[in-house]
């Protein structure tokens, strides 16, 4: 495999901010191959550019069937969580001159759901689970006719998981889940927290039989892989936490 | 291919698509069509907040909401629909937060609310606080709550399916929609969906621009298959340029910002906008802050070793306020720019933003065929549809008030139409048209490629059509689109395969942003006057004699296939407000 050659480029361009990098990325399609394989392109980048800019290079200059998910280009859909040198982010949050362009970038898919194609993966067991835990505001008794009332500091009690964009970086860094696909997972948890908190919502205690299951919270090793690969900052292990410390207390 | 069968059709599932369908749901058997996952819709890009003269914090009522939105437009929104949209804000509001949404809450309990542009007390005397809002992240969590109330509804989504053509069939003389054709990302099949009543929530087409905030995504797909069948688009010139894009990026950095206090300098540090809006300043509508960012720029007050940008500055702001109300945009510009708003200003300039125009529709969503026939079984609503509650300017956040109005009173129209309506027989062959597509560009052998066409385009528009317009630069924009068309017909792609060849659907979005970009331009250079965020510099003043009216685009296709644009026009429906001076 080749390495980049920086510098040349840097001793070319004094002027121009590009350098030159090797995105060494997993391919796989199964209408081509049954194996998944690495393959490298080397492009010309500035490194202020995104590693999502590096993937339309290629996708847009060398290689159209590359394939990903992509879409607001700035972390707040959730598209392009991917294993970007090992590591789960969104490909449009993530500088190439954060992860070090003298060594070539390896790009893979988020593991523990199935690749479809190249970067691509099954979304549905991610999306079913946060289902499972019933992730809409449950009240009883008549609605009153204009908002409901809610302290600024209650409403502050849930917002660090008020931010989660379903990108599955979290549940995906996850080992419990890579072995075990049964379980919740970080992001299913992370979206009950944000109504068990919610000082409106009185289904709490059905959000806490659900995580009590087997595939629940328990299962947690507290590993913070989550809160590490976490785009938008979520505390995630904390809350998780705090669902378990719900559980056993029967307060929140 | 396959043929399904449903009472009512959604296309998008962004907030206006999923409002719809949380209607449409529970009152038909309803299935929505996205190309997306629905929470990555452009929707949950939208930062500052919703408008609603809740009063919540200080004097404020919808007519005073009325007319700010009319102003704003420039007096080419029709009135009754603003009226509409102004009124029903409150329950719109109201609604979201029993769904749900975490709204930013007073000392009392009550939604908070914040300063927007152009938002003004008693008829422009001074900004009022009508921005309902959840930090910086409004649409998120607009598109969050949506998507968790769809869940709870069960409605049925058919994700990353890409709607390529709307089936149109002519009954006595009258077109009728028979349904949609949807081609399936994940195996490359193709299905038609034969429905009773088909709304259209598809978004935006700012992806004609190179300095955009909109998504890879914001293709103007349903437009353009609405346009391809013949049905018009209105206003299609009218796009707006927010003022606050993170430089060469155009990353949105809200209006917000501005609500909270921050301020555009110029490189002398100058707070400009008092020059140019002596009473809302930096609060002024955003093309009136657009202009005068490119007037200083122009002027040689521009910041930076090309004099390109100006600064947001945030600096005075205490950094708890920033930490609470806008943790968003300062994360951007640590993130993007290495900046930190604490304690230095952001490079900001104009970014594409917002089609005020699109399919037209009266206000109950139902699709117009001309100025006054409705289109049996059709429906749009949010940035895909002109009501017009926007005219020629849309004010900061109407547009998520937009998706939620409209979402709501398409989905409950469509819903109540297919329950008495029956089924339009489907033409033959229904899918003929997008299987010949689909197959002449996977079979391609041109020379073309699709990122070089379409980065001519997205730079021959930013040139040309952007804030500042002229009888010359429209005119090269139209020359150039119309090579690109011909260029485009030799386009070819590398991936030949069924399975997620987004190869394909980019090579298909590309022609779709072709398509409306030549729409954009033709009707610009016909509308010889400025008005909103259309600006002429050979025509500074805005017409009411010959231009207050919708411009109403068709597609014409000649005897040989050739097709081309034919503009007719429509009048403005006014109510109370007579048009006036416009001055912030």
């Amino acid at each position: 495999m080749a390495t980049p050659v920086l510098d040349k480029v840097e001793a070319e361009s004094a002027a121009s901010p590009y350098i030159t990098v090797t995105f060494r990325v997993r391919r796989f399609n199964p209408e081509i191959s049954d194996e998944a394989s690495w393959e490298d392109f080397r492009i010309d980048i500035d490194p202020k550019e995104r590693v999502l800019d590096g993937l339309h290079k290629i996708k847009w200059d060398l290689d159209g069937s590359l394939t990903f998910r992509r879409s607001c280009a700035h972390g707040i859909c959730g598209s392009d969580a991917m294993r970007i040198n090992g590591k789960n982010r969104l490909a449009c949050k993530t500088l190439i001159k954060d992860i070090n362009p003298e060594k070539p970038i390896t790009i893979e898919p988020i593991k523990g759901l199935t690749v479809l194609k190249d970067l691509v993966v099954d979304m549905e067991p991610f999306f079913q689970a946060y289902r499972d835990v019933m992730p809409f505001l449950i009240t009883e008794g008549n609605e009153p006719t204009r908002e409901r009332l809610q302290s600024p500091e209650d409403r502050e009690r849930f917002d660090d998981t008020t931010k989660c964009i379903l990108c599955a970086a979290c549940t995906s860094s996850c080992p419990v889940f890579w072995n075990d696909g049964q379980y919740f997972g970080p992001a299913a948890i992370v979206n009950a927290h944000r109504f068990i908190f919610d000082s409106r919502d009185e289904a709490g205690e059905q959000r806490l039989e659900i995580l009590n299951d087997r595939d629940g919270v328990w299962r947690c090793r507290t590993t913070f892989n989550c809160t590490d690969a976490c785009p938008r900052g979520i505390e995630v292990t904390k809350a998780i936490q705090e669902v378990k410390r719900a559980l056993i207390t029967r307060r929140f | 291919m396959k043929i399904h069968k449903y009472d009512t059709v959604i296309v998008g599932a962004g907030g206006a698509g999923m409002r719809a369908a949380i209607e449409a749901t529970k009152r038909s058997r309803t299935a929505v069509l996205t190309k997306l996952y629905p929470t990555r819709s452009h929707t949950g890009a939208a930062q500052g907040g919703m408008a609603a003269a809740l009063a919540n914090v200080e004097e404020d009522n919808w007519e005073w909401h009325t007319f700010d939105t009319i102003k704003g437009g420039d007096y080419l929104v029709d009135q009754d629909a603003a009226e509409i949209l102004a009124k029903e804000a409150i329950d719109a509001v109201l609604d979201l937060e029993k769904m749900g949404l975490p709204f930013g809450r007073t000392q009392d309990g009550t939604i908070d609310q914040r300063r927007f542009g152009g938002h003004s007390r008693n008829h422009g005397e001074a900004p009022v606080r009508r921005a309902c809002y959840s930090g910086d992240r409004t649409g998120h969590m607009i598109l969050q709550t949506l998507y968790q109330n769809c869940i709870k509804e069960g409605v049925e989504f058919f994700n990353e399916f890409y709607v390529l053509d709307q089936l149109i069939v002519e009954e006595d003389g009258v077109k009728k929609s028979a349904g949609v054709v949807a081609y399936e990302l994940a195996t490359g099949e193709i299905h038609v969906f034969q429905a009773k009543a088909v709304i259209y929530a598809s978004g935006g087409t700012g992806k004609f621009f190179k300095v955009t905030s909109n998504a890879h995504t914001l293709t103007g797909d349903g437009q353009a298959a609405c346009y391809r069948r013949g049905l018009p688009l209105e206003d299609m010139e009218f796009f707006q340029f927010h003022p606050t894009g993170i430089w060469r990026m155009g990353i949105l950095l809200t209006e917000g910002a501005r609500g909270e206090g921050g301020i555009l300098r110029n490189k002398d540090g100058e707070r400009f906008m008092e020059k140019y809006a002596p009473v809302m300043k930096d609060l002024a509508s955003r093309d009136v802050v657009s202009r005068s960012i490119y007037t200083e720029i122009r002027e040689g007050r521009g910041c930076g070793p090309e004099g390109d940008h100006v600064y947001l500055d945030l600096t005075h702001l205490p950094p708890e306020q920033l930490d609470a109300k806008l943790p968003d945009i300062t994360e951007f510009a640590r993130t993007y720019l290495g900046i930190e708003p604490y304690t230095d200003p952001i490079p900001i300039q104009p970014t594409a933003h917002y089609a005020m125009g699109g399919i037209p529709t009266n206000v109950q969503g139902e699709v117009l065929a001309d100025n006054t026939t409705v289109v049996p079984g059709l429906y749009a609503a949010g940035e895909v549809a002109c009501v017009s509650v926007h005219g020629a300017n849309r004010l900061g956040t109407n547009s998520l008030l937009d998706i939620n109005v409209f979402g709501k009173r398409s989905g409950i129209a469509a819903a109540e139409y297919s329950a008495k309506a029956d089924y339009v027989e489907l033409p033959e062959n229904p899918a003929e048209t997008v299987i010949e597509q689909v197959e002449r560009l996977r079979n391609s052998t041109g020379n073309e490629r699709v990122a070089d066409i379409r980065k001519e385009l997205q730079e021959t528009m930013d040139a040309n059509v952007m804030v500042f317009r002229t009888e010359q630069t429209i005119k090269s924009a139209v020359e150039k689109i119309a090579e690109l068309r011909a260029r485009y017909k030799n386009v070819s792609i590398q991936d030949k395969g069924k399975r997620f060849n987004t190869d394909l659907l980019e090579a298909i979005e590309l022609g779709n942003l072709l398509d409306l970009a030549e729409v954009m331009a033709v009707s610009a250079l016909a509308r010889k006057e400025s008005r909103g965020g259309h600006y002429r510099e050979d025509y500074p003043n805005r017409d009411d004699v010959n231009f207050m009216r919708h411009t109403m685009a068709y597609r014409e296709v000649g005897d040989d296939g050739s097709d081309s644009v034919r503009l007719d026009y429509k009048p403005v429906v006014t109510t109370r407000y007579q048009p006036m001076e416009r001055k912030y």
